[in-house]
């Protein structure tokens, strides 16, 4: 219990700190801190198999321990990059960014604690207030944009999640008044008596909104405007962090639904978002220009692999949790290196952008190393997973979305290469005096750690790693 | 039998009070004294001792045009109950009641467009368009009483179901009374749709049909157009507030009272609102027209 | 207390039904807030026989947050932005105002396929909940402004709120402030937002707002 109290209220506590401190070139050191508690405390709870919990709203099981894990290790990764970049941009005041960054992790943890769907919805909510100011650090008017729209969509897809939310509840209560409604261990043993016509109402607005904030076609549009103006750092723990937050949020509808028998009609309606936002992000990849826009439809592109897995079912849905880890991993990579190259380029146009590889050598590799990781090829850890979706959905006999899923690959990954191999290779432009920063090890380390453990999930994955996903995959009938 | 017309009777006596009391009330908002209570009886008799002038391009259409909308008017007042109770009244009435004023209407406009004046044709364009959205708000409010009172005719359907003494229909009946009473601003050319009182060719709507009639013919359309808006404020009348059973005095006090009364909200409303601009109008009887289907989709449930 | 009920949702209808048809903004963000005060009522009038402090607080609170503070903050967006009228909406307000009327049938529609959950109340709270829910999306996909987009969130939470209160008995307190508290953190970031929109663009039409597709 103390252990998830101080989990809580470190970033909190933080937060406050670093709205007091004045100067630019410390606070960024205040989300180290954070971070490096919180992964310290997230790594004791492995250590000690520990599974704390406040009351019965806040408690760790399987699933919000992998999710929390990855939290931890990803807010890690971008604190120490976080220093290195903030320090690039010292002319722009960080306090907010700081505190929100703060507020941010602090959000995302009760997110993963949250075992009772009004929380839930609180804790998501609160990331995306947390985000919007993230978005809006360069302070210009197509980040205001961005901003505005990421602001506006998810408010609303937020907010029918929460019409969903009430759903469920009249659902739960709809036999007559039942002891702490919508508390998930309170609701999973009495699935069976929910009314079906409103927990299907509750599904779909859940699915909707939650969708929203995960970016699953056809509301992912808020999407390529967020990651393309926020700096690379905040779309790294927006399309790693938040995106699997959002799926936990998903896993919990579908423990739901599985206890209630109705999976049959949940999982077309997975299936079908999950294979439509894969297509789209197949098409506008093709199309696409800007690197980190192509950055924000691979994000869709693997929400969509997320949810595929999800409804298949089965073997599926165990690669559909080694995916989140997977892709968390790897989007680290590319949103960290397409940061460097922004800002040693000063364009986010893919076309005017040759010769990384000798002008940022480290960030040139790691970035053509993050792309080959992210299309699914292996040696790398999301070639693993991704296949064993493909064998989920193979030994289900379901051939046309073999064929679907095959074919969106297929495409994202020419798209990507397109995009991605002529910037890496090529002369490098002449003008030499209008480039930005170099490489340097704050901004390029644990990029290399975050690859380095990607392909390391290729090629081992640790059985400690294997246990904790099986059981958060048998949560939602996963298998292996 | 002769008690059967009383209703009627009362109506087509009374009815050019109803314009004298509004001119009343505005005059008074005014802080003026306002013309006499019976301006509109001095002026119908004024109108009837004159000739008629007609012009040379006009046809017998222009010369029944009024006299038509006069007794179609008449006869839709049979249908309308003073003080509880209705000359005439049978199941279905209703539709009669309301293609009557529609008849009414339709001989004015011809009349305007018989004259072949521009200035003429465009106020009865301008007629036309705003029935387009009166019209259906009626139905609609008629189909609601109908589901509320389980009948078909006017008079029945219009004393059932006042506001006061059916709360558990409150907000409903507020919905109709609502929708009814901006119809009824808008059939009558009253503010803020139209201004009976401009002679301003650009924003005139009733007014500029009527400019070519003179003498009796315009004497007629003037009473017919009084009893077409006592017809309407009855219709309010009954709708708020239930009719006592008791004896007829006490009967024709109370409606007598709540006809008055309304005529003064017309008359505060004309005093305090401004005349709406010709293309927010359509909007007004829209808004008017979406109330009643939400209250028809209530009543319907 | 039914019929009370009842005039208090329909009072919720015409409020969405005159924020559609109508454009002085400062009118429309008065009728948002007379709908939330007419909601803060609500659980008053639709649980009568449960007197508690839990009520009285939650209406309490609904009352001032939607009725006053939040349309507050709405008016000084407009004041500092200089802002009068929704001039350019992308369909008409007479087509907004039809279809405002569509979709109120629609919201009853749907609400009569689904069971009527026990102690609602009233029958019209779900309908108009479902209906006040679609027109609050109509809005903010039908107006320019973005002020405007804001008060179609608005009415959308209005909406979702008059649902929540079927549940106000089974909810725990400390749910609702939390979610009381992100709507108005919500809607506070919005207008900041709206502000620095105004600054850097010298408009909030969302018509300016075109640097970012594909």
């Amino acid at each position: 219990m103390t252990i998830l109290l101080l989990l809580l209220l470190i970033p909190v506590v933080l937060a406050g700190v670093s709205l007091a401190i004045r100067s630019d070139v410390w606070r960024p050191w205040m989300l180290v801190i954070a971070a490096v508690l919180h992964a310290s405390l997230v790594a004791n709870l492995w250590v000690s198999d520990a599974w704390p919990s406040i009351g019965t709203w806040l408690s760790l099981d399987p699933a919000g321990k992998v999710v929390l894990s990855l939290i931890s290790a990803l807010f890690l990764a971008a604190s120490v990059y976080a220093v290195g970049y903030l320090h690039r941009r010292l002319e722009r005041p960080n306090r907010t960014f700081v505190t929100s960054l703060l507020f941010f992790l602090s959000a995302t943890s009760v997110v993963a604690f949250s075992q009772h769907f009004g929380l839930l919805w609180v804790a998501l909510e609160a990331t995306t207030l947390a985000s919007a100011p993230l978005l809006y650090f360069n302070h210009n008017s197509r980040s205001l944009e961005a901003t505005w729209k990421y602001l506006l969509i998810c408010s609303v897809g937020i907010a029918l999640a929460l019409l969903g939310t009430f759903f469920l509840a009249v659902a739960e209560t709809f036999q007559g008044p039942v002891e702490s409604a919508l508390l998930l261990p309170a609701m999973l043993p009495r699935a069976g008596s929910l009314s079906v016509p409103w927990l299907h109402a509750a599904f779909i607005f859940l699915l909707v909104g939650y969708g929203t904030k995960m970016g699953l076609a056809p509301m992912h549009t808020w999407k390529p405007d967020a990651y393309g103006e926020a700096p690379g750092l905040v779309g790294f723990l927006l399309s790693g962090v938040l995106t699997s937050c959002a799926f936990l949020a998903l896993v919990r509808l579908t423990q739901v639904c599985q206890a209630a028998g109705q999976m049959d009609f949940a999982r077309p309606l997975f299936i079908l978002l999950g294979l439509l936002s894969m297509g789209v992000a197949a098409v506008f990849m093709l199309g696409q220009t800007d690197y980190k826009r192509m950055l924000a439809y691979s994000s869709v592109e693997h929400m969509g692999i997320l949810t595929l897995g999800l409804g298949l079912g089965g073997l599926a849905t165990y690669g559909a949790w080694l995916h989140m880890v997977n892709n968390g991993l790897a989007k680290g990579v590319l949103f960290l290196m397409a940061g460097n190259i922004h800002r040693h380029y000063r364009t986010k146009t893919a076309s005017e952008v040759h010769g990384v590889l000798h002008r940022l050598p480290w960030s040139g590799a790691l970035f053509m190393a993050g792309f080959i990781a992210i299309t699914g090829s292996p040696p790398f850890g999301l070639f693993m997973s991704e296949f064993t979706i493909l064998r989920g959905a193979i030994g289900n006999g379901h051939w046309g979305i073999v064929a679907g899923y095959l074919g969106c690959l297929a495409v994202i990954f020419i798209g990507m290469a397109r995009i991605v191999v002529p910037m890496v290779f090529g002369e490098p432009p002449n003008d030499a005096a209008a480039s930005g920063p170099k490489d340097s090890f704050l901004t390029t380390f644990t990029p290399l750690v975050l690859l380095a453990a990607v392909l390391v999930l290729g090629l081992y994955i640790p059985s400690w790693l294997d246990r904790a996903l099986l059981a958060a995959a048998q949560l939602v009938g996963g298998l292996r | 039998m002769l008690t059967t017309f009383i209703p009627l009777g009362v109506t087509l006596v009374a009815a050019p009070l109803v314009p004298g009391l509004i001119n009343k009330t505005k005059a008074a908002f005014a802080g003026r004294q306002g013309p006499p209570l019976f301006q509109l009886y001095f002026d119908l008799l004024k109108l009837l001792n004159k000739g008629a002038v007609y012009s040379r391009v006009t046809t017998w259409i222009f010369r029944a045009g009024p006299i038509v909308s006069l007794a179609s008017v008449i006869v839709a007042a049979l249908f309308v109950p003073v003080a509880g109770t209705a000359s005439l009244s049978f199941s279905g009435d209703i539709i009669a009641f309301a293609y009557l004023l529609g008849l009414g209407r339709f001989f004015t406009v011809l009349a305007a467009l018989d004259t072949g004046s521009s200035f003429e044709g465009m106020g009865a364009s301008r007629e036309v368009t705003f029935a387009m959205f009166a019209e259906p708000t009626l139905f609609i409010i008629f189909v609601i009483l109908a589901r509320v009172t389980g009948s078909l005719s006017l008079s029945s359907m219009l004393t059932q179901a006042p506001l006061v003494g059916t709360p558990s229909m409150a907000g409903l009946l507020a919905l109709v009374v609502f929708s009814l009473f901006i119809v009824c601003l808008a059939e009558n050319s009253r503010i803020p749709v139209d201004d009976p009182a401009t002679h301003l060719e650009l924003t005139m709507i009733h007014e500029v049909m009527v400019l070519d009639h003179g003498g009796p013919d315009l004497a007629f359309i003037l009473y017919g157009a009084s009893i077409k808006l006592f017809v309407m404020v009855a219709m309010l009348a009954h709708l708020v507030f239930p009719m006592p059973d008791g004896s007829p005095v006490q009967s024709g006090l109370v409606f007598g009272s709540l006809m008055a009364l309304i005529t003064i909200v017309i008359g505060i409303v004309e005093s305090a609102m401004a005349r709406l601009r010709m293309v927010r109008v359509p909007r007004l009887l829209m808004a008017a027209c979406m109330i009643a289907c939400f209250g028809m989709i209530i009543s319907l449930r | 207390m039914e019929h009370v009920t009842q005039l208090l949702l329909i009072l919720v209808i015409l409020a969405n039904l005159f924020v559609l048809g109508s454009h002085p903004l400062g009118a429309c963000i008065r009728a948002v807030a007379f709908q939330g005060i007419a909601l803060g009522l609500l659980p008053l009038s639709l649980h009568p026989e449960e007197r508690s402090i839990h009520l009285f607080v939650i209406a309490l609170g609904m009352v001032g947050l939607k009725g006053f503070v939040i349309p507050g903050l709405l008016f000084r967006a407009i004041r500092d932005a200089a802002i009068r009228k929704e001039q350019e909406p992308l369909i008409g307000f007479n087509t907004g105002l039809f279809l405002g009327a569509i979709l109120v049938g629609l919201g009853f529609g749907i609400a009569g396929k689904l069971p009527l959950p026990p102690h609602t109340g009233s029958s019209m709270v779900v309908p108009v909940a479902l209906s006040t829910v679609m027109m609050g999306l109509l809005v903010i996909v039908t107006r320019a402004k973005i002020l405007s987009q804001a008060l179609g969130y608005l009415i959308l939470e209005n909406g979702i709120y008059t649902f929540g209160l079927i549940l106000a008995a089974g909810l725990p307190g400390l749910i609702e402030m939390g979610v009381l508290l992100d709507i108005f953190a919500g809607i506070f970031i919005m207008g900041t937002v709206i502000e620095h929109i105004h600054r850097e663009f010298g408009s909030i039409s969302a018509h300016k707002l075109v640097n970012l597709r594909e």
